[in-house]
């Protein structure tokens, strides 16, 4: 097996592939599952000692699913025929998204240790197409941030920078596929979780229009914004892997019952002729970075050149989406957050002195097991859901919700796809923004509404800002149930942009085994 | 223990006129829970019929249990209740460990029955409109068992088990609309109402509607106001009166109680009671205002439970006779008078007689043996009647037996004991016991020479025209057989004897 691969391909190629081209090379007998598995084993043990993408790596599952793989392969016949595309191409899962053999914590002390019983709707898919899990990413606790610095278990830096923030709250994830610590990787979005830590690391995320994947197994935050999408490197990465993960699930009420359309023929379209894309007049312009504004230009010239027609449209309500968002999403958390008392599982502390009573326990463990972000939109939600500001708040941020919905109505009148730039600046500092809640939110600003009118929405590398050196994202919308458009459009403008380049934006990134040596020799 | 002041009932309805309203929750018998595919049985090892939902564990979604949903639209349209179109659940928060989530998914705003009614007909026969507000879908929590403690309530309990296989059972609770003008009739009415309630939901097959085990349980609230106010006094809500008898006597026992209360010129406390069976009184609970605050919003992980007018006029289509209509029919095909016909109701007979007629006796032989025989039998072994394993057949066979002359009324009577005490079939029992009438003179004519022998006297009175003291021959002779003579015989073969022509 060995010779094979040494015959063609090295492991730092391997791990540079994108999941297509291992797809292929492992179809064609190039390489095996067990040498891709182990390739990417081995870069995690080399370089998440300074990123810290993994808050848990399953190495032993990992390597025996690939091996099944290859066995299955070896032994040719119908089984081999049916293996899946993606079929021992290794992938990561973020931990707020629960699986059997595995710890998942979602980035909290509160549920430190805790193994689930059961398999999210999404890794059962994930098994079902035979990819080998390598293990579970950092976020923020609960999928409260834009940073990944509010998880119990450390930040994630950004591989582009280690001193910066690697976005949030699926930072974890984003820098793993950007680190080539995998070739793809699961997130979940519920303001932009994966979009702008797309944006921020220079790789490739989805957010599904919402009821297009199956929420079952991902720890709610708010159920009616969260959805679980692809994380990748390359478009075409994110249409395989959607349709993997996309289509109706039983167990999730909401989830939409209309068969998946074929994402990766349209990720394979390859033009955008007569296309009507729109600029989103409210998310660009004041309150963004100028070399985020020059590379969303760049993107709007090249989509013109290849034939797309780009209008302008205004979405007037846009500019009251952050506040109805940071209403509704803290009132949905408060309550899907309340079955953390350490009554059944996960952590549970006991009061220092006085009464033993089960309401001392559950204030108790939760003092201790949540963060400060945690708490506060805990009790933000709350309040908002109170008697006597019901209306005002949650009733409100509602109507807000309405009309933002009725702003992508109008706006797709006169535009097939909808563009803007992902997050407004590109990756910041760890630590600035951490005790100033309020710049952290309007991270979110641009990627918010789509989850508020349940939108599908796709992040793309847009190239580098020329004051930083730091990625660019250039975000696409679709209607509802109109995901394809965004693998159609974003395969073209990623084609253009990397021949630009002359290759893809992360061959730029600096090379992280060097920081490794450059550590240790500092450390000496 | 309780030391409350109450006022006899007779001078409570003197100064005050009592306002009802009922909560009665009843569980569904479905195979699965409301929102898990974990089954819903009763009784089994705890925390064996649940899963990852029931539980609460992290990243679980619900999914609404249709058949709960169309359990649900039969008991609203039994109700005379309106559907709602579309109507959706909502989250009611509170922290307690019999609640998985700390919330419990409950319609709120939009209930799937609203504005019905239900006539409830009172032991004499007088008929009350109770008007229905709601009837909305909900989970039940689990079961909390508080240990250590000398009460069995959470206070002074050293620590407490919960059970969540109650968890997530399906539950439709329905609400009335306050219930004004019940009078001195308001105890009746509260409990004819409960027992209309079980008995609706037990006639459409969506409960088993046994209180004991708590498929029906009733909150009760009273409030009392002084006769000629329209505004309602404060009330009370006298939680989970789970006997029929006991929610007669709960709310008796509250309107006493408020009736002291507002006599000694305090304010009624609004609040919880608990009501205590074995005193027949009830004790504070925790105060209850319309303020609590559950930060109900809808609930995100549900979609609305649509219901399609023709789905609900599908359901309407399979709805079994209310009973109420269901009375008025047997009773008027049967042809029993009022009095018989309520007897026959308050016996709990109906059903059997029913069966009965339909196995071949007439209405008044199914009355007779049912009201004559076998209620004074079940009353006698403090069980049902129904549950003294009396198959309709039986007393078809017997009454036949009668008619034919084989057997007498005061044999088939002993028939039934025979039958009852597991003998075997009537006719085994006939043979067994050898009761079968005497229908052979010869043996009957040595009886009575002998009787005529014995009381010379009498022979005498009816040779000379005194035909009524042949009853005392005829009781020697029926002695004589040890009854398994025909008495009707009898009598004519002692006047042929002595030559007397009636």
């Amino acid at each position: 097996m060995t010779e094979q691969n040494t015959a063609g391909t090295s492991a730092d190629t391997l791990i540079r592939l994108s999941a297509a081209e291992l797809a292929g090379k492992l179809a064609a007998g190039e390489v095996t599952a067990v040498e891709v598995t182990q390739a990417y084993l081995d870069r995690i043990a080399a370089v998440d000692g300074l990123v810290n993408a993994y808050l848990h790596v399953n190495a032993e599952e990992a390597l025996a699913v690939a091996a099944e793989v290859d066995a299955i392969r070896a032994a040719g016949g119908a089984e081999a025929e049916a293996l899946h595309v993606l079929a021992g191409v290794p992938i990561a899962v973020k931990d707020l998204i629960v699986t059997v053999g595995q710890p998942t914590t979602a980035g909290s002390k509160i549920l430190e240790g805790w193994h689930s019983p059961y398999d999210a709707t999404v890794v059962e898919r994930l098994r079902a197409a035979k990819m080998p899990i390598l293990g579970k990413t950092n976020l923020d606790e609960f999928a409260m941030g834009s940073s990944t610095e509010h998880s119990a278990y450390g930040p994630t830096r950004n591989p582009w920078d280690l001193d910066r923030i690697p976005g949030g709250s699926g930072g974890g994830s984003a820098a793993a596929v950007a680190a080539f610590e995998a070739p793809l990787a699961l997130g979940t979005d519920t303001g932009g979780s994966i979009r702008q830590p797309g944006a921020v690391t220079g790789t490739v995320g989805v957010k599904p229009t919402y009821g297009s994947v199956s929420r079952y197994g991902a720890i709610a935050m708010a159920s009616s914004l969260d959805q679980i999408g692809p994380v990748t490197r390359t478009v075409l990465d994110s249409a395989l892997l959607h349709q993997v993960i996309g289509g109706h699930d039983p167990r999730d009420s909401t989830s939409l019952p209309d068969p998946l359309a074929d994402l990766v023929a349209a990720a394979k379209t390859g033009n955008v002729e007569g296309l009507r894309i729109g600029i989103i007049k409210e998310l660009h312009g004041e309150g963004y970075q100028a070399g985020v504004e020059y590379r969303f230009n760049d993107a709007l010239e090249l989509l013109k050149e290849a034939g797309a027609e780009i209008v302008e449209v205004s979405c007037p309500n846009f500019q009251y989406a952050l506040g109805a968002y940071y209403l509704i999403m803290p009132s949905e958390a408060s309550s899907n957050l309340a079955k953390f008392d350490g009554v059944r599982y996960g952590l549970r502390v006991l009061p220092e002195d006085g009464p033993m009573t089960i309401e001392r326990v559950m204030g108790a463990t939760r003092a201790a097991g949540f963060g400060d972000e945690v708490k506060r939109r805990i009790i933000l939600g709350t309040y908002a859901l109170s008697a006597g500001y019901y209306d005002a708040y949650y009733g409100s941020a509602q109507k807000v919700r309405t009309l933002v919905q009725r702003d992508f109505d109008a706006a797709f009148e006169q535009a097939d796809v909808l563009i803007s730039p992902t997050a407004p600046t590109t990756a910041f500092p760890l630590g600035e923004k951490l005790d100033d809640p309020l710049a952290m939110y309007l991270n979110d600003v641009a990627t918010i509404p789509a989850n508020l009118a349940g939108v599908p929405g796709l992040s793309l590398p847009g190239g580098l800002a020329d004051e930083d050196g730091l990625p660019v994202g250039i975000q696409l919308l679709a209607p509802a149930r109109e995901d394809a458009r965004l693998y159609r459009v974003g395969a073209v403008l990623e084609s253009l942009l990397e021949a630009k380049w002359g290759g893809p934006l992360l061959a730029q990134a600096p090379e992280l085994a060097a920081a490794v040596t450059l550590e240790t020799q500092e450390a000496k | 223990m309780n030391t409350e002041a109450i006022l006899s009932f007779d001078e409570a309805m003197e100064k005050y006129d009592p306002v009802l309203g009922f909560e009665v929750h009843v569980e569904l018998n479905t195979k699965t829970k409301m929102f898990s595919s974990a089954p819903n049985v009763f009784g089994d090892e705890p925390n064996t019929n649940v899963n990852e939902v029931d539980l609460g564990m992290p990243g679980v979604l619900p999914v609404v249990n249709k058949t709960a949903v169309e359990s649900s639209i039969k008991i609203g349209l039994a109700l005379n209740c309106k559907i709602a179109e579309s109507c959706r659940f909502a989250r009611k928060n509170y922290f307690y460990p019999d609640t998985p989530k700390n919330f419990q998914t409950s319609q709120y705003d939009e209930p799937i029955a609203y504005d019905g009614y239900l006539d409830v007909e009172l032991e004499d026969g007088t008929v009350f409109r109770v008007d229905i507000e709601r009837a909305h879908m909900e989970e039940d929590a689990g079961k909390l068992t508080h240990m250590g403690g000398a009460t069995g309530r959470i206070h002074g309990a050293d620590f407490s088990l919960v059970d969540y296989n109650r968890a997530g059972v399906p539950l439709v609770e329905i609400v009335t609309k306050p219930i004004e003008g019940a009078g001195s009739r308001a105890p009746e009415l509260a409990k004819a109402y409960v027992a209309a309630i079980r008995e609706i939901v037990k006639n459409l097959g969506v409960s088993d509607a046994r209180m004991e085990r708590g498929n029906v349980r009733c909150d009760a609230n009273v409030s009392l106001r002084p006769h000629g106010r329209e505004r309602f006094g404060i009330r009370s809500e006298t939680k989970n009166v789970n006997s029929l008898r006991a929610v007669e006597h709960a709310v008796r026992y509250e309107i006493q109680r408020h009736a002291a209360v507002l006599d000694s010129g305090s304010p009624v406390v609004q609040e919880t009671r608990h009501w205590h069976e074995d005193t027949r009184t009830t004790t504070s609970g925790r105060p209850k205002s319309d303020a609590d605050d559950y930060r109900y919003f809808p609930e995100p992980d549900l979609v609305p439970v649509v219901a399609s007018r023709e789905w609900v006029e599908e359901l309407r289509a399979t709805l079994p006779e209310p009973p109420a209509e269901r009375r008025k029919r047997l009773k008027a095909d049967w042809g029993y008078s009022d009095l018989e016909f309520r007897d026959v109701v308050n016996a709990g007979v109906l059903d059997e007689i029913e069966e009965t007629i339909a196995a071949g006796a007439s209405a008044s032989v199914a009355r007779k043996w049912w009201m004559g025989e076998i209620v004074g039998r079940a009353k006698a072994a403090d069980v049902d009647p129904g549950q003294l394993g009396v198959q309709p057949a039986t007393i078809v066979e017997l009454s036949r037996m009668v008619e034919a002359g084989k057997i007498n009324n005061k044999m088939a009577t002993q028939v039934l004991d025979g039958v009852l005490a597991g003998e075997g079939s009537p006719e085994e029992i006939v043979e067994k016991r050898g009761l079968a009438v005497v229908s052979d003179d010869g043996p009957l004519l040595e009886a009575i020479d002998a009787a005529l022998a014995a009381q010379p006297g009498v022979a005498e009175k009816i040779r000379g025209g005194k035909v009524q003291a042949v009853g005392a021959i005829v009781g020697a002779v029926m002695k004589a057989t040890r009854g398994q003579a025909d008495a009707g015989r009898v009598k004519e073969l002692i006047l042929e004897k002595l030559g007397v022509t009636v």
